[in-house]
């Protein structure tokens, strides 16, 4: 039995959905694990639903289907992904460039009940191919803790600092630990952050001002001040002309 | 029935990058400098001398004068027409009194007009050939109008069309009757976008299609969609072009209230003042709904045909203030 959770804004969209699990209960038996309304609901009730397959529709409000997804991608049992939408010709030639599966508005039984079939041998999409789809950047960045979502917002982010395998993530209130790649996070994030070292980005509206050390024996070094924050971070040399060029209109 | 007036396409200046266009100005002046000749001179023998030696200060002017054009076409493409006109003529007059200055200094040749001819010839040249060009597309517009028309019919979204249809599947079995009402009101929406674009339309029967519009969001959005109307001023004989309300509410709907996780509320208010009859559509301003951006094509579309149909008579405007994203048009009352 596969348990279907069903993520769509419109309330007829839901019930129809429902209905159509219905009908095709003798071919997939099923049972709907959950519905939410929008993104952030879904994240909240969707961990402790157990549910094996996800019905997304990409237009919601709050955080659309596709980031969501992405998000999903750090929970321990992260459920295969149907993506759902009435007409979208960018998400669609995504999903079609990305081998991701989707239906269109109006669902067709047959449709549903082959894609949920597939969805269950196939698992979950990989955060990979899901940011390769993606057509915007994220509003959130997620950090998978114990059996739940928890979203940092970007605009709340500070810094993010390569440590080894991880990402520290740094907002005024705490830090976490993520698992993604700077660089891959330099280029999703390229607007609002800016590279001030090998191994750090900046949010560029957290830059309050640079300050100059050293001097004397040692050669200068240029350090960014930031808003609200005690710690001073290192511009590297190399980086230095670039990040003071970037900021000057502040 | 009243439809669109037949020389209804907007004045635009002559494209100076047409080649056709560059051809008439070149053919025309010389033309009419060959004219100019003949009417001076005793035969043709030396009319077509005194061509030649007019052609000797005229061809180079009149390159120059094309050359300046070209380079500025897409200058004066961005203004109005009668400042663009304006504009025209300008340059055209300063270039001429320029290129005569030089040349007198250089050639040193005593029969050159005076500067002052040179100047009121180049202009009355310049206007004539304006005129010219105004009729010449005057000549083409009702086709040309009719075509635009064509191509600006109003278009339904997809987005609108599949979650309705599905909506309206979800109530089949639940509430067939309802179900069955909404599938006429669709075909009633599509008969409206598939009509003729040219004829004018009742307000009463574009009142009667926003509000089947309204009842199809609503068997969707539920209480997310709260719209209030105010139609008691309406004049309900008023003419006016077909799809211009729809598409806004469309869009108020689209933007204004689909993006956002709560109700929203939307404003339809039609009323008439005097010789004018006034409509305003109302939805919440959300960042995310990208209102602004995602209006433009259907606003430009909706002031476009406006003009078709009234000329400089009609009125759009965007506002945005208070948290709620606002769209008045104006139009003459007409019955």
């Amino acid at each position: 039995m596969i348990r279907v959770f069903i993520a769509d804004d419109e309330t007829p969209a839901r019930e129809r959905l429902r209905e159509l699990l219905q009908d095709i209960e003798t071919d997939v038996p099923n049972a709907v694990a959950g519905e939410a309304r929008n993104g952030l609901e879904a994240l909240e009730r969707l961990p402790a639903s157990g549910a094996q397959v996800l019905l997304l529709d990409i237009r919601m409000p709050g955080m659309d289907g596709l980031e969501l997804a992405r998000h999903l991608t750090g929970l321990e049992n992260a459920p295969a992904v149907v993506f759902v939408t009435a007409h979208d010709k960018h998400a669609i030639e995504a999903f079609d460039l990305n081998a991701l599966d989707y239906l269109l508005k109006p669902v067709r039984a047959e449709r549903l009940a082959a894609a949920l079939k597939k969805a269950a041998a196939a698992g979950a999409p990989s955060a990979e191919t899901l940011a390769r789809a993606a057509g915007a950047p994220r509003e959130y960045l997620s950090v998978a803790e114990r059996h739940r979502i928890v979203l940092v917002p970007v605009k709340d982010i500070l810094f993010l600092r390569a440590e080894q395998k991880y990402v520290t993530v740094r907002t005024r209130e705490r830090e976490y630990l993520i698992e993604e790649s700077l660089v891959a996070l330099e280029r999703e994030f390229s607007g609002p952050f800016v590279r001030i070292h090998r191994n750090c980005l900046v949010a560029r509206a957290a830059i309050r001002g640079f300050e100059r050390t050293g001097g004397g024996d040692e050669e200068a070094h240029w350090q960014v001040v930031l808003d609200g924050f005690a710690e001073r971070l290192p511009v590297s040399r190399r980086q230095w002309p670039a990040v003071r060029e970037l900021v000057a209109d502040k | 029935m009243p439809s669109i007036r037949q020389n209804a396409y907007p004045d635009v200046l002559p494209d100076f990058r047409n080649l056709a266009v560059i051809a008439r100005v070149l053919l025309a002046v010389n033309a009419l400098a060959l004219a100019g000749a003949l009417y001076a001179s005793p035969n043709v023998m030396a009319a077509l001398e005194r061509f030649v030696y007019v052609a000797a200060f005229l061809e180079p002017l009149l390159l120059i004068e094309l050359i300046a054009l070209f380079a500025l076409a897409g200058v004066l493409a961005r203004l109005p027409y009668w400042g663009g006109c304006a504009a025209v003529l300008t340059a055209v007059v300063l270039l001429a009194g320029l290129y005569h200055g030089v040349v007198g200094t250089v050639a040193a040749a005593p029969e050159l007009l005076s500067l002052m001819r040179t100047l009121v010839l180049t202009l009355l040249v310049a206007a004539f050939l304006l005129v010219y060009f105004r009729l010449h597309t005057k000549a083409f517009s009702p086709a040309l109008a009719e075509a635009r028309l064509q191509a600006l019919q109003a278009r339904i979204r997809p987005h609108f069309l599949f979650n309705s249809l599905n909506a309206v599947l979800a109530l089949i079995r639940r509430d067939p009757k309802r179900a069955e009402r909404s599938l006429e009101d669709l075909a009633d929406l599509f008969r409206t976008l598939m009509a003729d674009a040219r004829q004018f339309v009742r307000l009463a029967e574009e009142i009667s299609l926003l509000e089947r519009y309204a009842e199809i969001e609503q068997l969707r959005l539920g209480d997310r969609l709260r719209i209030s109307w105010e139609l008691d001023a309406a004049p309900s004989d008023a003419l006016l072009p077909p799809m211009v309300l729809q598409p806004l509410l469309e869009n108020a709907v689209y933007h204004g209230v689909e993006p956002g996780t709560g109700a929203g509320d939307v404003l339809v208010r039609i009323e008439r003042r005097g010789e004018r009859v006034l409509a305003t559509i109302e939805n919440p301003y959300l960042e995310k709904g990208n209102q602004r951006a995602g209006n433009r094509m259907a606003l430009d579309n909706i002031r476009e045909r406006l003009a078709l149909f009234f000329d400089a008579e009609a009125r759009l405007e965007t506002r945005i203030g208070n948290g709620r994203y606002r769209v008045d048009i104006e139009i003459p009352y007409r019955k």
